[in-house]
């Protein structure tokens, strides 16, 4: 079966999952268990590439700066410079970056939170509707995974299964509900090629505009909800 | 009816059809028979009288001047009136935006390696939204320097620059 390529415009680059890995494990970012980080990364590596998701150069080499700082703090005595530091610094300076975004996107935004009589033609912001990152959504996939009881058995014919089917089906579901909680969309399926393909759907709706994901605070589950008007046609280009 | 109530009218029925926020200057320049303190005085009065919890305007100023506004409580109303979706930037447009609003002017190559990928998409979006617009290029080298725009002020609602909240300081944090 030929594989599925697709490319994610969205991700955000290899701080964001670094910074993604030290909040979640709760590290002293002081003092960043090099073992334990270089293997939660290169593990997420692992899974976006079985799902055959391109994996951007930036996140390859940041890969390689883990495993060398690791290797380096094997061989380091205890009078050199931390090989750690140059991490921490650049880690330090993109939390400082979340902030100042932050900062931002709390304010009360014009033709969002408040509206004047004027403008209401003008472009208004970006056509795409990704509130959880990549990363929130590769980790609420990871968790549908594991707890769905589905076969590993290899079926005795294997079934051709179709991205486009499955946007179908989820346009289907999101007409009787206006909207729906991200895992309910794979309560149907009853094999992990079945929810790959539903997750690859899910991913290529958010970006062509045609349904949002958002989420009510960060570790809060992820709603689908559908976009009345989609801007465009949604059209897809599977290699 | 007093001259001030004159004024009052006046200044709000300019605010009321404004394309852009209006500053003291321009309502000067036109509302000619009145001083610029009774001007300002009068949007003071005029700002108050907006804050009373029946109206559902108020009066802020953004971007060196004043301007007339729904009050952010009644979002998902003016939203279901719109059917239009509202003004979102994407996470990275947002932090490409914040990386230009504290440290301009700034240059693409200092935003990618704070922020460690390439940020052309952001900021080929944040130029057409209009929030950003280059400003020279460095000196000794061809690289254009970002700037946010009066825009970026008006849909932030910050009255100048200087407005912008400080940081956590996060080296106590953690």
């Amino acid at each position: 079966m030929e594989s599925l390529k697709v490319k994610l415009e969205f991700f955000e680059g290899p701080l964001d999952l670094l910074l993604h890995l030290v909040k979640k494990h709760q590290v002293d970012i002081y003092n960043i268990p090099m073992a334990l980080i270089t293997e939660q990364y290169l593990s997420y590596l692992r899974f976006m590439k079985s799902l055959n998701i391109d994996i951007a150069s930036e996140y390859l080499l940041m890969a390689a700066t883990l495993v060398h700082i690791k290797s380096r703090m094997l061989l380091a005595s205890p009078q050199e410079e931390d090989p750690r530091e140059e991490i921490t610094q650049v880690l330090l300076d993109y939390m400082k970056v979340k902030d100042m975004a932050e900062v931002l996107e709390k304010r009360e935004i014009l033709h969002r939170d408040v509206f004047v009589r004027y403008g209401i033609e003008e472009v208004i912001g970006e056509e795409t509707f990704i509130f959880p990152t990549a990363f929130d959504l590769l980790d609420a996939f990871k968790q549908v995974i594991e707890t769905a009881r589905v076969s590993d058995i290899v079926p005795k014919e294997i079934e051709v299964i179709h991205v486009e089917d499955k946007m179908k089906e989820i346009l289907n579901v999101l007409q009787n509900e206006p909207e729906i909680l991200f895992e309910r969309l794979f309560d149907e399926a009853t094999t992990k090629a079945e929810m790959i393909a539903t997750f690859l759907a899910i991913l290529y709706m958010a970006k062509e505009g045609i349904i949002i994901l958002y989420q009510i605070s960060p570790m809060a589950p992820i709603h689908i909800k559908r976009v009345r008007a989609p801007l465009r046609k949604p059209h897809l280009e599977l290699i | 009816m007093s001259p001030n109530h004159d004024l009052k009218a006046a200044i709000e029925a300019l605010l009321f059809v404004a394309d852009r926020p209006l500053n003291i200057k321009k309502i000067k320049k036109i509302l000619k028979k009145w001083s610029i303190k009774d001007i300002q005085r009068t949007i003071e009065i005029l700002r108050q009288d907006y804050q009373s919890p029946e109206r559902g305007i108020e009066l802020v100023e953004v971007a060196g001047g004043f301007r007339l506004q729904t009050k952010a409580n009644f979002r998902s109303y003016i939203l279901s009136l719109k059917q239009k979706p509202p003004f979102r930037l994407s996470r990275s447009a947002l932090e490409t935006l914040a990386i230009i609003a504290y440290r301009q002017p700034i240059a693409r190559k200092e935003i990618e390696s704070i922020k460690g990928v390439d940020v052309s998409m952001s900021l080929k979006t944040l130029l057409k939204l209009k929030l950003i617009k280059p400003a020279g290029r460095k000196k000794g080298s061809s690289a254009f320097l970002y700037v946010t725009t009066p825009y970026f002020l008006e849909v932030f609602g910050l009255k100048d620059l200087s407005e912008l909240p400080p940081l956590t300081d996060f080296s106590d944090e953690i």
